[in-house]
């Protein structure tokens, strides 16, 4: 007969090993990303909002260790306390038929440091909403950004409807200046993630919602759709990349204008293909015959380091077998194979890489 | 035996509803034949014109029409594509409605995979080349679907955005006259 107590610390050291082994698969998991350096973990703070909610998750998580480890303490102590019973014994029903005022004052004064302990994490947790929206928002980056099935969009609003532009998957923040995204969704409810910056934002379709930031450090950050969403919902990134203001404002002038026109005969021919296949039933490049509005922008895609919404990494080789079968990389997307002679998707990869 | 017959039955439904849901995530062939036959009937194309002529359509039938999910996705591709930009939501406008039942350049599967791909005089550009075949079939099989010709339980049920009309797979069943380019034009109808 295993005592007791053997079992129960036999039961916690099991629960530490799976944690352990679910921490090491996350970390598996973000290793196979196309950027696997990007920051994704919101217990490393890299702005004022994602600092808040790592303060409050180290509260609750204190306050909740502690309240475990006093409940196991009390019980292991009653365990020891308890005299063993044989198997034969009658069981002990006298508390069914008489009130038992020690145990009942046990209870009441459980009850009651449970509701006070209770009631001061939601203390915490209203400091904390408070601290999130004292945000100061002068000077700030405005985007609006919008969820699709499985991408987003990014348009960068400031300034006059000219000075804006249209990004995709990919946004740039600069240091120290605050950002308001504006959220929408085109299809169904997705979520917008970037835990190292800010806590989860639902996007509703038919309504906006506003997700606040700020990056303190320059840096990659990874987010995530947090909401399923469909088949590839795991497949729909967005990289933050925070850079130094100067720079910020440099690849915001290079965002602005229209794609780089091709020279050489090879690219150029990739332009022509993809303005009369069906690529251009979907997609724009600014300053093309290619305005559609229902795939990633593709201005400035060679500028970016992911495709298809961090499924890939931006290589020419990548980007041929993306577009040669998207659906092996990733089932269920909206882009079909688009069937081209070798020449042809070879073109349309030079023209696209050159795309900075 | 009353239980051996309720399980027939609903292993039965429930087979038909996976084929009824099927989605195929592999790259669909495209057109059979390799004849490229039919010519051009309009000079308008989305994007940059192709020369040269469009496939013929080497089946009868749209293979989606008993798939809801591709059915579905032809909806979402009938905005996409700005077919609404002048057929509206099969009310017709600028373009000719396709939820009633007439139909200047026939209503069989064939015949609108052949007025999408070669495009129609008076407006209606030719999109072979543009929109892949395997997408052409879905855009078939969804605008069969707004005059009821689909099986209930496989045309859209809802819309992604505002309609006031009833839903595609709430309409009557129409039988479409097709018209030759001789008869005259009714009254009101182009």
């Amino acid at each position: 007969m295993v005592p007791p107590v053997f079992g129960l610390c036999l039961r916690l050291v099991l629960l530490a090993v799976l944690a352990l082994l679910l921490a090491s698969l996350s970390d598996y998991a973000l290793a196979a990303t196309p950027i696997p350096q990007a920051v994704h973990d919101a217990l490393d703070a890299m702005g004022p909002q994602a600092s808040h909610i790592a303060s409050l998750w180290n509260v609750f998580l204190a306050a909740c260790a502690a309240v475990f480890l006093a409940i196991l303490a009390v019980l292991l102590y009653v365990l020891w306390r308890t005299p063993r019973a044989d198997g034969g014994d009658v069981p002990d029903l006298s508390s069914l038929r008489e009130a038992e005022p020690g145990p009942q004052r046990h209870v009441t004064r459980a009850v009651v440091v449970s509701v006070l302990a209770l009631f001061a994490l939601v203390v915490a947790s209203v400091f904390t909403d408070r601290a999130l929206a004292r945000l100061s928002l002068a000077d700030a980056v405005n985007i609006e950004v919008t969820a699709h099935q499985w991408w987003w969009t990014a348009k960068y609003v400031n300034g006059g409807p000219s000075d804006s532009f249209t990004t995709a998957n990919e946004i740039h923040v600069p240091v120290g200046r605050p950002v308001v995204v504006n959220l929408h969704a085109d299809d169904v409810i997705h979520s917008l993630w970037v835990p190292s910056l800010a806590g989860k934002k639902d996007l509703i379709p038919g309504r906006s919602t506003v997700m606040q930031f700020r990056a303190d450090h320059p840096g990659i950050y990874r987010g995530q759709c947090a909401e399923f969403c469909g088949y590839q919902h795991a497949l729909m990134g967005l990289l933050v990349i925070a850079e130094p203001p100067a720079q910020f404002e440099t690849w915001v002038q290079g965002q602005r204008q229209s794609a780089t026109e091709p020279t050489d005969a090879k690219a150029l021919r990739g332009k022509a293909v993809f303005e009369s296949s069906s690529c251009a039933m979907c997609h724009a490049i600014q300053g093309s015959l290619a305005s559609a509005q229902h795939a990633p922008d593709l201005t400035h895609v060679a500028s970016r380091q992911t495709l298809a919404a961090g499924t890939l990494p931006n290589t020419p080789q990548d980007l041929s077998a993306w577009i040669s079968n998207p659906q092996l990389h990733k089932p269920g997307t909206n882009m079909p194979a688009t069937p081209l002679s070798k020449d042809d998707l070879e073109a349309i990869v030079a023209y696209l890489g050159g795309l900075k | 035996m009353k239980p051996l017959i309720v399980f027939v039955v609903a292993s039965a439904m429930l087979l038909a509803g996976c084929e009824r849901e099927a989605r195929r995530f592999d790259t669909p062939a495209n057109n059979q034949t390799a004849s490229e036959q039919a010519q051009r009937a309009s000079p308008l194309q989305p994007g940059a014109s192709q020369g040269g002529p469009v496939r013929d359509a080497f089946r009868d039938k749209s293979p989606y029409d008993g798939n809801a999910y591709a059915v579905n996705q032809g909806k979402q591709l009938f905005r996409w594509y700005n077919c609404n930009g002048c057929h509206s939501n099969g009310g017709g406008g600028i373009g000719p409605p396709l939820m009633d039942a007439q139909w200047k350049y026939g209503s069989e599967p064939a015949q609108i995979f052949q007025t999408i791909m070669q495009g129609r005089p008076e407006g209606m550009p030719s999109f072979g080349g543009h929109i892949p075949e395997d997408q052409v079939w879905q855009i078939v099989a969804y605008v069969r679907s707004m005059s009821g010709q689909l099986r209930k339980d496989v045309a859209p049920s809802r819309s992604d955005t505002i309609y006031a009309g009833p839903p595609e797979n709430a309409r009557m069943r129409l039988v479409p006259q097709p018209q030759t380019p001789d008869q005259p034009t009714p009254q009101g109808a182009r």
